[in-house]
């Protein structure tokens, strides 16, 4: 199903340019990325090009800085919010490698975070009965064991069952924009589908995703709209499916050569 | 030369010396007692409060940080308060003055009172060294606490909370506690100021675990933001006994816990934790002076502190593990969480090991909230305030969390957060 509405932009990246705060290393240089309501967009690209600062830009981290150019959200300039005004917002960052926080039980993390984004909605708090319930049900779904929800928060889990807690998280929190950072990495065939089935049942009208990945495997399951290559900061070249299978055929020596 | 000088006495130091003839023939005691009264007194003028120069108190200059001392105790009428743990035995110290004997099945129990007035309270009013302000200052002028003792083979069933609770003033305070061989026990001492005024406290607790005997004992401190500490727990572990001290400081402007601790019996284990919650001007002194003296013994020792504002903090942790005393396992941390620029801590691990065959081992570090943590918790919505209360919270939980009591770890808890709350 294609829910994308063309006359409207979710998502604005005009003219980006960032550097890490700590030592003015410029790793973004001059990025443009529209991405519509609806819409998955999936962003390729060699490592070290920029991917996953790009996703930490967008969910605000303040060890990099934007220099030039405006991200807008809705059509709001978020640069001068913090992670959790965007994240009250409906930014959603999925990480590349989550954190483990001890101390932290999973399921107190869970209910302040799903509070604060009913706050953000207006909405009243959970009560505690149906908290546990909701969660229950996200974690059945994504065969998450309930053992795991009553440990400090990603402490111990397995590479594949920490990327499984953050998919479990983005469908408790039901965001706007779902920023998936190589959620296909360290999972197993069927840990794939199911947290791709995940993805998909939150795919709305209302709601984009964009999808950072290196492999067509997983855009066999999550179906991309639109396919970017992000090389040395920049997006140097913009399609449909047909592009990540032919980037899958020839590598990525072409497009780069070409944009060269 | 040899010139003999009277020393000057510090504004603090003379009032001491005034409250102790102030209250000649007012203090509980027999002539042995008044003997051990007069000596440590004596002993006390003679080497002034303690100072940085001497190296059990070099981070804490009592001499310097305790500039007066508040009226001798005025007569407050305080209520006792609900205990931490509930269905716990409250025996209650109100204002200095242990309230009535509550009685316990199956333990003993007598008011420090009038194990002064017997005397048999006198061979405990010592020092324990030549440093030892505390066991000076608090066998010169203790009235009152409560004796327990736990007869061999006995489980007492539910916790006893031993519950100092004072308004301003004087206050001295002494807890023996015996627990005969094989018995089992959890004890929560709880020092509380209940208004504001300022108060200089000393407590004592003499805690001897015979053999076998598996005791949790939890001190718990929180004074008020302008008082004194002066707390002094005094351990004894025979063979196979284990002994769980958690030792919470919350409150007080000028606190020393001096944890003094004497593994004794083969096959003992200590395990001790300590949470320190530091704010405003305070200054908090943990100092731990272990010995393990026989072979075949462990203990772990963990410390975490979180200090914000101006406040500063001290660990000192000394283990002495004896000649003998081969197959010692000991192992202590100390973890810190500094929260403002303004803030500091020391941390002193000191080992002395006599004996070749053993593991001992320490640690300190010292660190801010990590970023990667609070960036997380942030991109899911938390906002900054409130991620960082948690991940303080988080630091101090991860050593709450191993007490086996599901109600003493929610109990505590509810401490530390309620403390962060207000502070954070
Ligand atoms: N905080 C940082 N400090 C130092 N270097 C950084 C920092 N953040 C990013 N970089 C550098 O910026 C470049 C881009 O990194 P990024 O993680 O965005 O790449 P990526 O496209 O996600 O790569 P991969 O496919 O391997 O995940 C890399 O060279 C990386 O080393
Ligand atoms: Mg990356």
């Amino acid at each position: 199903m294609n829910y994308v509405r063309k006359e409207i932009k979710m998502l604005e990246i005009k003219n980006l340019h960032a550097r890490i705060a700590e030592d003015g290393t410029e790793i973004i240089r001059g990025l443009n990325l529209t991405v519509k309501p609806g819409e998955v967009a999936a962003i390729m690209g060699p490592n070290g090009s920029g991917k996953s600062t790009l996703s930490y830009i967008l969910s605000g981290r303040e060890d990099y800085e934007v220099t030039e150019g405006e991200i807008l959200f809705n059509g709001e300039n978020i640069l001068e919010l913090d992670p959790a005004e965007r994240a009250a917002k409906g930014v959603f960052l999925a990480f590349q490698y989550p954190v483990e926080i001890p101390g932290v039980a999973t399921m107190q993390f869970l209910k302040v975070a799903m509070n604060e984004q009913r706050k953000a909605r207006g909405e009243a708090e959970l009560t505690t009965p149906d908290f546990i319930r909701r969660v229950k049900e996200a974690a059945d779904k994504l065969k998450i064991d309930q053992a795991m929800l009553r440990r400090p928060l990603n402490v111990g889990f397995s590479g594949g069952e920490k990327k499984r807690a953050e998919i479990l998280q983005m469908a408790l929190l039901e965001p706007n924009l779902c920023i998936l950072d190589e959620t296909d990495s360290g999972l197993d065939i069927d840990a794939l589908k199911i947290v791709a089935d995940g993805v998909n049942a939150l795919k709305s009208p209302d709601r984009a995703t964009i999808v950072i990945t290196h492999y067509q495997r997983l855009l066999d399951y999550i179906v991309p709209d639109t396919v970017h290559v992000l090389y040395k900061g920049q997006i140097i070249r913009s399609g449909d499916k047909s592009l990540a299978l032919q980037l899958e055929e020839n590598g990525y020596a072409d497009i780069i050569g070409e944009a060269a | 030369m040899n010139m003999q000088t009277t020393p000057r006495l510090t504004a603090a130091e003379s009032a001491l010396v005034e409250a102790f003839s102030g209250q000649i023939g007012q203090l509980p005691g027999n002539g042995a007692v008044i003997g051990s009264r007069d000596r440590l007194l004596d002993d006390l003028k003679k080497s002034g409060l303690p100072t940085r120069r001497i190296e059990s108190w070099h981070y804490t200059d009592l001499k310097t940080l305790l500039r007066s001392l508040p009226a001798t105790a005025p007569a407050s009428a305080i209520d006792p308060i609900a205990p931490v743990l509930e269905g716990s035995t409250v025996l209650s110290v109100l204002q200095g003055a242990a309230t009535s004997e509550a009685s316990i099945d199956g333990v003993e129990v007598t008011t420090y009172h009038d194990q002064l007035v017997d005397g048999s309270a006198a061979a405990s009013l010592t020092a324990l060294d030549k440093d030892d302000a505390i066991g000076r200052i608090n066998g010169s002028f203790v009235r009152d606490g409560f004796a327990l003792n736990v007869p061999a083979n006995t489980e007492v069933a539910q916790p006893i909370e031993l519950q100092a609770l004072h308004a301003s003033g004087q206050i001295h305070t002494r807890f023996p506690a015996t627990f005969g061989a094989a018995s089992k026990a959890t004890i929560v001492e709880r020092h509380q100021s209940v208004t504001e005024g300022d108060a200089f406290v000393s407590s004592i607790s003499d805690v001897v675990l015979e053999d076998g005997a598996e005791v949790t004992w939890i001190i718990l401190q929180q004074q008020g933001a302008t008082d004194t500490h002066l707390g002094q727990i005094r351990i004894k572990l025979g063979t196979e006994a284990k002994l769980w001290l958690f030792v919470v400081n919350a409150g007080g402007k000028l606190v020393r816990q001096e944890l003094r601790i004497e593994v004794e019996g083969e096959g003992a284990e200590l395990t001790l934790r300590g949470v320190n919650l530091l704010g405003g001007g305070s200054h908090t002194d943990v100092t731990l002076v272990l010995g393990h003296n026989v072979p075949n013994t462990n203990s772990t020792e963990i410390i975490r502190n979180v200090v914000f504002d101006k406040a500063s903090g001290v660990f000192q942790g000394m283990i002495r593990v004896a000649p003998d005393a081969q197959k010692t396992d000991a192992k202590m941390a100390c973890n810190t969480l500094l929260l403002s620029d303004d803030a500091d801590f020391s941390a002193k691990p000191e080992l002395e090991i006599f004996a070749d065959d053993v593991i001992c081992g320490h640690g300190a570090t010292v660190a801010d909230i990590d970023r990667n943590h609070l960036f997380y918790l942030m991109a899911r919505g938390v906002p900054e305030n409130k991620a960082r209360a948690m991940l303080v919270n988080a630091f101090v939980a991860e050593i709450v969390e191993e007490l086996e009591d599901e109600a003493l770890v929610e109990a505590l808890e509810a401490i530390i957060s309620t403390w962060l709350e207000k502070h954070a």
